[in-house]
């Protein structure tokens, strides 16, 4: 602290606390003290609330011992003469701060004045399965306000694998909007993910990225949070609801919350523009969950460390940047933010004309925009990567075989092939698929171009800003052969990319790779649990849930849904001491039940003693723990005999009588809960699925998504289970959304489970 | 004459009174008779009726044939069992108050702080769930005496210093296994034809000196805590200028906070101050004197008017009305002294009678009462003060710095540890640590070792804890306000502005030197700094000892592994072999040792040597200020008087100076 900031601080937070009493009590007067305060999609109540003060509040009345509490933590501001210590006291401010400022945001929820309303804003939003946009106009006219669950995870497993590696809360406005746009998409360079707030006399960042243009929203790793101070929260609960989620962290385990984030989550706050006491009350409370705060004006510094990692306070005067213009000065500015949070960014220099990040990763681009269209609806395109043998590959060679898209039409469309092919030492025909798997990321790491599948349902959008900035099919080659060098280089030592547009070329290559991709399948499908000795752990994800171990089997993939038992041997080979290694089954102490002794010795030696029991299988008996990605949770459903399963896409109410997101809590943070697991959706199509406890039949209620995203798989489920018709036996959200409707909707459509034997 | 005696203008001032009334003080008497060139080396042994023997010139043998060595060795041991006996003797009395309280028959006290009471109880193994305070008080009292009488095993407090410095202590056979048992041992073994062995004596001194830092001061501290509250951060008054003309002055000078407190609650008494008012006094003006005026600055912030060598120069100011004494440190002089003046001398402890002076025994069972009835007195003797002349001295300090409090102050109630204290040393902003405690000795100029020390070791980025009658002489030189940053090396200064601490520290009175040895361990244990007491960079002082007490502090503090330096020559020059094995010895064994350099200078530069020499055992960093200082607020004042002068700034720009 310096006496300015904390006498700034501790104003600002004595101010904050009382606008926060004065709402409660107006909004008491107004709505009573049983009405409801949520934040929606969010299943952590108010979670820094939550996370400081262990209350669970979910009504209006809940508010007041809050506030209480917030009162309690004020001092009064550091007298100017013999001045008592401010440290501890500005930083209690600060958590005050953060109280009041969810307590008002909680309050705004009920007057429906959150997320906040933006004239004219658009969200980047929507689902990950379609680029064309439909059923935005809810959203239109409004910021995002808090970070809902579904998200939370799904960016929680790009944290923990490296592909995201902080995050950045950003208050204020940038000198420019030139400023702005540059500072954002330099973080975006480095995959760090962007949390938008606040403002400088009325105007916020955010106006200057809507000026500029610049797309906002989830899929673009930005984040609207909203155009004053207070919406700042939302990075608070961000951060807190990381530690409860991935961490194992209960609410009111408050300095863990916090030691947490300091170890696990690289973030920090960037000031831009004039800070005020509110600012520096709320960077104040930030400054708690490990996080530093830099500034680009002048205020004064806090160097020594501590409470953070590295430095408390940086102040960057931005003219004073060393640099030809101000561009230069905000790459330097967003380059001093990383240093000192010691945020760890690995960046492939990719020479392409257009930026280049997972940030991009997200990235939409709508048919008005796009320049062409390879593959979805009007043509077909597909990838393949093979090994070959060292003299076979010619390093760094790059083809296209057949004309480029300059000629096609704007809004076209053509055929397209990439074939890859690579060679090393120690590369494998196992690994194939794993590194195939990964042209879907490294394409869409480019800005301005979108890729969606995978094989040869690839479909690939370039936007017509990229085409101007230059952007080629030879590019493409560019960015894989990059990529595969910087992120394999233990296993490829050749690559070459060869691009097919010629047609007949192009079918002759399709054949081949269809062929492969026959082989693969096959064989895993042929795999079962008996037919191997070993199975393959994956640790992950301990670094954010550090007592869960997820044991992959041929016949049960990772929760995540992201490695299956092929993945982890081949991750395995890639790097040996890395997170998935090799279980020996060992002895079968019941196979059937899923137990082996294997299985069970190393989950307990790498749970930290916690999980002493491991059953591969079962939901009922010592299920597998999950960290937190899980793709599905599956819940007994006591009354009707059986079990319900629902997808993280699905935010409707359940049978179990709760959202995805709160049964999330239950089913995270490596805790073994009977009853509850969180799985990868493919498990659901495994004969091991649940095999002790009576297999798929048990599914009583399921998700539509997956119904509908799983149709094939399901309909062979049904089969092999001797019923076709069973899957329309299952209930889903469009029907049944609580018990007392599931049972009469299970009687009225026969479902198998009713008639078998007691689940419990 | 006072060129030498004193730094201190206002001591001077009153030296100069005295002088000029023909009033003799500690000072003149100090240059009237020098030390007894036999007993000041440790040469003289009265231990038997065969002698007294001095083992000087050519004889190297007691009649009994006690060597130079053990004779020496016989005379520290005497002295740290005479020490660690006053600390524990005190301690117990802490203890006594919170048992008498707890049964409910000393209704004046009340348990302030109860966390800390939970925290003790749980320490000393009482059960502390679904029960009263004061339930758990009374046991927490029975378990400290308990501690006290203890015969075998080991003092409890042992197990909150790092687990390696508790093994070197086993090993060592130094493990305290009581607090009266020590003391009772080591004055045993003293005994004509004991303990012969100038090592093992040593030893033994040892363990004494331990049970009374880990033992005996730590209760002390902690029941003080539990009774009157854990200190935090106030801003106080100090030195003489605290002393007011128109109102009544009462001194409580000694060094236990259990009456003052009450004559505290008195002096606020509304009756008390229209009766004051009564007698032509405008109110009623509390201040202290030595540690007794700690304890009521740390919790209460009552000004402190001086330290030990003060109370006598108070008393010549003539504008003392009554001076209340308890025990420890209080001069015999003070009675005739007093009768020069109007000013009533009150001894109130029943084992510290000064003949002459007025007694009013103290008995916690109705200590309010008796406060009501000494602060009476002191009215009453408004009417009498006559020619009075007050230094205008005054300086303003920040006081209250429990262990407690460094924990939250270096990170809020959530995130309060001392990791920042701790990274500030790794990085080397913090050079290391010292403590710089003890008395004042008229032997030696009044207060001079202690600023020259305390203002050089800042001044090379090393934070000081200080207590007692030391942190009262930094505090009259401004060393203790927040304000005397500015007298710090860079990366002090840094920290100092960060966490809005002085650079010198006051956290208690000199029974509290356990506060330090509690936050050494706490950084021992943190991480990244070793893994004992002794790894750290840390030194400790007492520059102007006089005490037996101070014998024992500087003696447990080496046995907790800190290098600590007593200010005067050795008391144990007769034996330069007593003389090494207390420093080579000790180190040897138990990783801590004490030496006796009386010129300050060059404590200091074998302080930082140290220091240096513990750094790089550690790998860490050379100490190197020049990498530091450049956080603060300065640059933003700057910014803000620019805007101030109406000069163009801009918020993106670094302000310039014309």
């Amino acid at each position: 602290m310096s006496r300015y900031i904390a006498t700034r601080a501790i104003r600002g937070a004595n101010r904050i606390v009382k606008e926060a009493e004065d709402l409660f009590e107006k909004a008491l007067a107004e709505h009573g003290p049983d009405t409801k305060v949520a934040f929606p999609n969010t299943g952590y109540y108010l979670p820094v609330i939550l996370g400081i003060t262990g209350t669970e509040v979910e009504r209006l009345g809940g508010l007041k011992p809050v506030l209480e509490h917030a009162r309690s933590l004020l001092h009064p501001v550091p007298k100017e003469r013999f001045w008592t210590p401010y440290l501890g006291e500005a930083l209690d401010c600060g958590i005050a701060t953060l109280l009041a400022e969810e307590v008002i945001m909680g309050i705004r929820f009920v007057y429906g004045e959150q997320p906040e309303r933006l004239p004219g804003f658009r969200l980047a939003g929507g689902t990950f399965t379609s680029p064309d946009e439909s059923a935005q106009e809810a959203i239109e006219g409004r910021v995002n306000g808090p970070i809902d669950d579904i998200q939370l995870r799904s960016w929680g497993i790009q944290l923990v694998d490296g592909r995201m590696p902080g995050f950045a809360a950003i208050i204020g406005a940038a000198k420019s909007n030139e400023v702005a746009v540059k500072i954002v998409r330099e973080l975006q360079m480095r995959n760090i993910l962007v949390f938008l707030c606040g403002n400088v006399n009325g105007r916020s960042i955010i106006h200057q990225l809507m000026e500029e243009g610049v797309e906002l929203g989830y899929d673009t790793y930005t984040v609207p949070f909203g155009t004053d101070t207070i919406s700042a929260i939302y990075a608070a609960g961000f951060a807190t609801r990381a530690a409860l989620t991935f961490g194992g962290k209960k609410g009111g385990q408050t300095r863990e919350i916090f030691l947490y984030n300091k170890f696990r989550v690289f973030a920090f706050g960037l000031a831009l523009g004039e800070v005020d006491d509110l600012k520096y009350a709320t960077a104040g409370g930030v400054i708690s969950y490990g996080f530093p705060v830099i500034a680009d004006t002048v205020i004064p510094e806090i160097l020594p460390t501590g409470v953070t990692q590295y430095e408390h306070v940086i102040s960057m005067p931005f003219d004073d940047i060393e640099g030809k213009d101000d561009l230069e000065r905000a790459t330097r500015l967003v380059q001093r933010c990383i240093e000192v949070r010691g945020v760890k960014v690995k960046i492939a220099e990719i020479p392409i004309p257009i930026p280049y990040g997972s940030a991009f990763e997200g990235e939409r681009v709508k048919r008005a925009d796009m320049r062409i269209e390879f593959g979805g609806k009007y043509s077909r395109a597909f990838e393949y990567l093979r090994m070959r043998g060292l003299d076979e590959v010619e390093d760094g060679k790059i083809e296209i075989v057949g004309p480029g898209f300059e000629d096609v039409e704007e809004g076209g469309y053509m055929d397209l092939g990439i074939v890859v092919e690579v060679a090393g030492r120690k590369m494998q025909e196992d690994f194939e698929p794993v590194l195939e798997r990964q042209i879907h990321y490294f394409i869409n790491g480019a800005s301005g171009v979108q890729h969606i599948g995978q094989r040869d349902i690839a479909w690939i959008r370039v936007s017509k800003s990229a085409a101007e900035k230059g952007l080629t099919l030879r590019h493409f080659g560019d960015i894989l052969y990059a990529r595969f060098h910087s992120d394999f280089e233990a296993i490829v030592d050749k690559v070459q990319v060869t691009i097919y547009t010629e047609p007949e070329e192009l079918k002759k290559w399709l054949e081949i790779a269809r062929a492969a991709y026959d082989v693969r399948n096959k064989r895993l499908v042929e795999m079962t649990d008996e037919s191997v000795d070993t199975f393959y752990s994956c640790t992950l994800c301990q670094s954010f849930a550090p007592n869960h171990v997820c044991v992959v089997s041929p016949e049960r993939l990772g929760l995540c849904g992201a490695y299956n038992w092929l993945d982890c041997k081949a991750s395995h080979q890639i790097n040996p001491t890395g997170p998935n290694q090799p279980v020996p089954k060992g002895e079968p102490l019941d196979s059937d039940q899923g137990y082996w002794q294997g299985p069970i010795n190393f989950v307990y030696e790498h749970s930290n003693h916690t999980v002493e029991r491991v059953s591969m299988y079962s939901i009922m008996e010592n299920p597998m723990t999950a960290c937190g990605c899980f793709e599905c949770i599956a819940m007994v459903i006591p009354e009707a005999n059986g079990i319900m399963v629902v997808s993280r896409e699905d935010p409707s109410m359940t049978p179990a009588g709760m959202t995805f997101s709160t049964l999330a809590g239950m089913a995270g943070g490596g805790l073994q809960t009977p009853g509850v697991m969180g799985v990868g959706k493919y498990y659901l199509a495994s004969k091991k699925f649940i095999k002790p406890d009576g297999g798929f039949k048990r599914v009583v209620w399921m998700s539509s998504f997956l119904k509908e995203s799983m149709a094939e798989e399901l309909k062979a489920v049904a089969e092999r289970e001797g019923d076709p018709d069973l899957i329309d036996r299952i209930a889903d959200e469009r029907y049944v959304t609580t018990v007392e409707e599931l049972l009469p909707w299970l009687e009225e459509h026969d479902h198998p489970a009713l008639k078998m034997p007691p689940i419990l | 004459m006072t060129g030498n005696r004193t730094i201190d203008p206002a001591a001077a001032e009153m030296l100069q009174r005295a002088e000029e009334m023909g009033i003799s003080t500690a000072f003149s008497r100090a240059e009237e008779m020098k030390p007894c060139p036999i007993g000041s080396t440790g040469a003289c042994c009265k231990n038997c009726a065969m002698g007294p023997c001095r083992l000087v010139g050519k004889h190297d043998r007691g009649i009994c044939g006690a060597t130079r060595e053990t004779i020496a060795a016989r005379n520290f041991a005497r002295m740290v069992a005479a020490g660690a006996s006053a600390h524990s003797d005190h301690g117990r009395d802490m203890a006594l108050t919170l048992l008498a309280a707890a049964e409910g028959e000393a209704p004046d006290y009340e348990i302030r702080d109860v966390n800390k009471l939970l925290e003790v109880a749980q320490f000393l193994g009482v059960k502390t769930e679904g029960r009263e305070a004061m339930e758990i008080a009374k046991e927490t009292a029975e378990a400290a005496l308990a501690q006290i009488g203890q015969q075998k095993g080991e003092l409890l407090y042992l197990q909150r210093a790092p687990e390696k410095r508790q093994e070197i202590w086993r090993k060592a056979g130094v493990a305290p296994r009581g607090i009266d048992r020590e003391v009772v041992e080591l004055m045993h073994r003293t005994h004509v034809g004991t303990d012969q062995w100038y090592e093992s004596i040593l030893m033994a001194a040892l363990r004494n000196a331990l049970s009374d830092g880990w033992g005996g001061s730590m209760l002390a501290t902690d029941i003080t805590d539990i009774l009157f509250g854990s200190p935090v951060p106030l801003t106080a008054d100090v030195n003489m200028g605290a002393l007011k003309e128109d109102e009544v002055n009462i001194v409580v000078h000694g060094h236990e906070p259990t009456l003052s407190e009450m004559i505290l609650v008195a002096v606020r008494d509304p009756e008390m101050i229209e009766y004051a008012k009564s007698k032509g006094a405008k109110g009623i003006n509390l201040t202290g004197i030595c540690c007794t005026a700690n304890e009521t600055l740390m919790r209460q912030g009552v000004p402190t008017i001086g330290n030990f060598l003060s109370q006598e120069l108070a008393m010549v100011t003539g504008a003392i009305e009554l001076m209340i004494v308890d025990i420890q440190c209080i001069m015999q002089a003070l009675v005739p002294l007093a009768d020069q003046f109007h000013t009533r001398l009150i001894t109130t402890s029943p084992k510290a009678h000064i003949e002459g002076a007025t007694h009013v025994e103290f008995d916690e069972h109705r200590a309010l009462e008796i406060a009501k009835e000494i602060v009476k007195m002191g009215i009453d003797n408004f009417p009498h003060r006559q020619d009075a002349h007050i230094p205008k001295e005054i300086n303003h300090l920040v006081a209250g710095f429990s262990h407690e409090y460094i924990n939250y102050a270096l990170g809020g109630f959530y995130r309060g540890s001392f990791r920042p204290l701790n990274d500030a040393v790794i990085q080397g902003r913090l050079r290391g640590v010292a403590g710089v405690v003890g008395c004042n000795n008229p032997r030696t100029c009044h207060d001079a070792s202690h600023e020259y020390i305390t203002r050089e070791l800042i001044k090379n980025d090393v934070l000081v804890a200080m207590t007692g009658c030391g942190a009262i002489a930094a505090a009259k030189y401004g060393l203790l306000s927040p304000e005397a940053a500015k007298y710090a090396g860079p990366g002090l200064r840094e920290i100092c502005e960060t966490v809005g601490i002085p650079p010198v520290l006051h956290v208690g009175s000199c029974v509290d030197n356990a506060r330090i040895l509690t936050t050494l361990s706490q950084m021992a244990t943190e991480g990244g700094l070793g893994e004992d007491i002794a790894d750290l960079p840390a030194v400790g002082f007492a520059p102007e000892w006089m005490s037996e007490k101070a014998i024992s502090i500087g003696s447990y503090c080496a046995g907790s592994g800190v290098y600590t330096i007593m200010g005067s020559e050795s008391p144990l020059a007769n034996s330069p072999l007593v003389d090494r094995f207390l420093s080579e010895g000790w180190e040897e064994r138990i990783g801590g040792k004490l030496e006796f350099i009386a010129d300050p200078e060059e404590a200091v530069e074998k302080a930082l040597e140290h220091i240096d020499k513990k750094r790089e055992a550690l790998g860490l960093e050379e100490y190197d200020p020049s990498r530091f200082g450049r956080s603060g607020d300065r640059r933003m004042e700057e910014w803000l008087a620019l805007l101030e002068k109406g000069e163009p700034v801009s918020l993106y720009r670094e302000p310039r100076l014309k």
